[in-house]
């Protein structure tokens, strides 16, 4: 699948203006890349909650240039895991590295200006933004979002909203909410917030994605159209760690998968390898007994 | 009677730019500000303070908004380290200490005798009966362009980032927002129109004492707010509005039921201002009109 959610021109100035020693160039993915610091690296990662520990020494590495699954059953410490990587917690111990620089100290939105971005296992709309105010809101580097610049640029800001609403647009016609636009977020259902939550983070033009549970609600005949846009996303370059329960997602889009159980990585593998493991079923089938 | 009528529009005046400033402070950014009447005390006391030095009129209002954005802008940082509602708590108790410094510091602000004699701007141009009539006509000019000031910040992608904050804090970090520099912006911008506002004042009643700037202008303020509908500056100008005729049209209350007592009378009025903002709040909910949002140009190739 070749089509783009975005402009390209929209991604390459992303791409080459800011920060130009976090976006090194994209290795080649039949290149060995052992040179390469991995996209993601967790080490020694831990968060205790009280007496609790729901994560409990996880380390996992995430080459560039796939599509990663996580699974495991409730309580894992999935959901867990994805907070500290993303910085929405501060872990107990251990680090997270994007791309070899250590970022669990950073505050939380340079991450995205890095080029890491997440979405929610409850859904996070921003209810009384529309769906299309959303989706704008989540473009890196406006000028407008400067005081100077609304002021000083507004010539510029009215180009930059323009490209934006035609960006959000093409995202939003595919996920099938730009009928929707206009409307608040907190109007929508379960199933569309978790698509505008993807189509939000992917305004961001990111390299890695984490996705919690991205396809909890979302109608069937969506479920094929969320899988084809992260498959068409992965082609372009952009990675994605998805944590979720439909193991048909899991099997048609990852091509390695973790399984958590009781905060640790019990194991890792093709999805092959995996769902022939017996500790995985045992794993599934101890908790659910 | 014409006097009057100037004298409650520019009332309203004052109270549309302190609701402006809340609207984007609480409206907009999601920060409650119970000590509103503090700031505006600053902003006040420094137009006073500065006018009594023979600083002019014009600078000592710009010192005034400048002043009352920094302090703003600190009282919103001294409480990034603790949870979002600690900020209501934080300005509260701004406001008790702005007071507490009014009445106290006798050598700067006068004591509880307060400022008198506040030199007005432009009283050798504009001689003495029309100046009442100058001052309110400035007052609507200064409202007007404040209000299309706020208006490019609230439809800007900078307010639009203010409202994702109000929504969800972590969600618009998590989209790369400074939630941080935002808040404080906000709290900035909020307390440069408090300041403006606080500066008329002064300039208005010539004389300030500590006891103007106490919770009742919160009050005043938040209702102003709620009735015109939290985030929308229109609404604000009618809630306002609203506000005010509830506040002076009770005060005739008295004239027309000669069998009360004054003391009745005034806690009728207090009576009546309250019931009137529960009509309002059950026959518009949300306020008289909702905040800003952007319509999308939709085109005739929509395929869905
Ligand atoms: N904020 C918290 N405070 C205390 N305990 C928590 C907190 N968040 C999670 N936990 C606990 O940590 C453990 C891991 O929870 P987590 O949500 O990470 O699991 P999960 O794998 O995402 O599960 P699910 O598949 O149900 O989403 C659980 O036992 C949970 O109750
Ligand atoms: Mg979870």
């Amino acid at each position: 699948m070749s089509s783009s959610n975005y402009s390209q021109a929209d991604r390459f100035a992303f791409r080459t203006t800011p920060v130009p020693e976090s976006f090194p160039a994209r290795p080649n993915r039949s290149a060995e890349t052992t040179a390469q610091p991995p996209l993601l690296q967790v080490e020694g990662l831990r968060k205790v909650y009280g007496g609790l520990e729901a994560v409990a020494g996880v380390d996992l590495s995430l080459p560039f240039g796939r599509i990663t699954g996580l699974i495991g059953p409730n309580g894992a410490g999935k959901t867990t895991l994805l907070n500290v990587i993303s910085n929405v917690e501060r872990p107990t111990a251990g680090r997270v590295l994007l791309q070899g620089e250590d970022i669990s100290a950073l505050p939380q939105y340079r991450l995205a200006e890095r080029g890491m971005v997440r979405t929610f296992q409850i859904s996070r709309e921003l209810g009384q933004l529309t769906v299309l105010e959303n989706l704008l809101l989540a473009r890196p580097r406006q000028t407008g979002e400067k005081l100077i610049g609304v002021f000083g640029r507004a010539g510029r800001v009215r180009r930059e909203e323009e490209a934006g609403i035609e960006a959000a647009r093409a995202v939003l016609l595919k996920v099938n909410l730009w009928r929707l636009a206009d409307a608040p977020a907190a109007a929508l259902s379960g199933g569309q917030k978790k698509l505008l939550e993807l189509s939000r983070a992917l305004m961001l033009s990111p390299r890695l994605v984490l996705l919690d549970e991205p396809a909890a609600g979302v109608a069937p005949a969506m479920e094929q159209v969320l899988i084809d846009t992260i498959r068409g996303l992965a082609t372009e370059g952009v990675d994605f760690l998805i944590v979720e329960h439909d193991l048909d997602v899991v099997a048609s889009l990852c091509s390695h998968v973790f399984v958590m159980a009781g905060g640790r990585i019990l194991t890792q593998g093709t999805f092959a390898q995996i769902s022939g493991d017996s500790r995985v079923v045992e794993a599934y089938l101890g908790l659910k007994a | 009677m014409t006097g009057y009528f100037v004298a409650i529009l520019t009332f309203v005046s004052l109270a549309v730019l302190l609701g402006f400033a809340l609207n984007i402070q609480w409206g907009q950014a999601g920060m409650i500000n119970f000590g509103l009447a503090g700031f505006y005390g600053v902003g006040a006391y420094t137009a006073a303070i500065l006018s009594k030095q023979g600083v002019d009129g014009v600078s000592a209002t710009v010192a005034a908004i400048v002043t009352t954005a920094a302090i703003s802008a600190l009282v919103s940082l001294a409480t990034i380290k603790l949870r979002e509602d600690y900020l209501a708590i934080t300005t509260l108790a701004f406001s008790e200490s702005v007071r507490l410094v009014l009445m106290n510091e006798t050598w700067l602000t006068g004591g509880t005798n307060g400022i008198r004699d506040i030199p007005r701007p432009f009283v050798d141009l504009v001689g003495g009966e029309r100046y009442e009539l100058f001052f309110l006509a400035a007052c609507i000019v200064l409202v007007a362009a404040v209000y299309f000031l706020l208006d490019s910040v609230i439809r800007s992608p900078f307010g639009r980032a203010l409202r994702a904050v109000r929504e969800d804090d972590v969600v618009a970090a998590t989209l790369g927002k400074d939630v941080l520099a935002l808040r404080v912006k906000a709290f900035a911008i909020g307390g440069a129109v408090i300041g403006l506002a606080g500066a008329l004042h002064a300039f208005y009643f010539t004389y300030i004492d500590p006891g103007e700037f106490a919770g009742f202008v919160t009050v005043y303020a938040f209702m102003s707010v709620i009735v015109g509908g939290k985030g929308s500056n229109r609404g604000l100008v009618m809630g306002a509005c609203t506000v005010m005729i509830l506040l002076e049209g009770t005060r005739f209350l008295k004239d027309f039921v000669p069998f009360f007592t004054a003391q009745q009378a005034a806690s009728l009025r207090l009576i009546m201002i309250g019931t009137g903002l529960i009509l309002v709040l059950i026959f518009r909910p949300s306020g008289l009109s909702s905040e800003y949002r952007l319509s999308s140009p939709k085109t005739a190739d929509t395929t869905s």
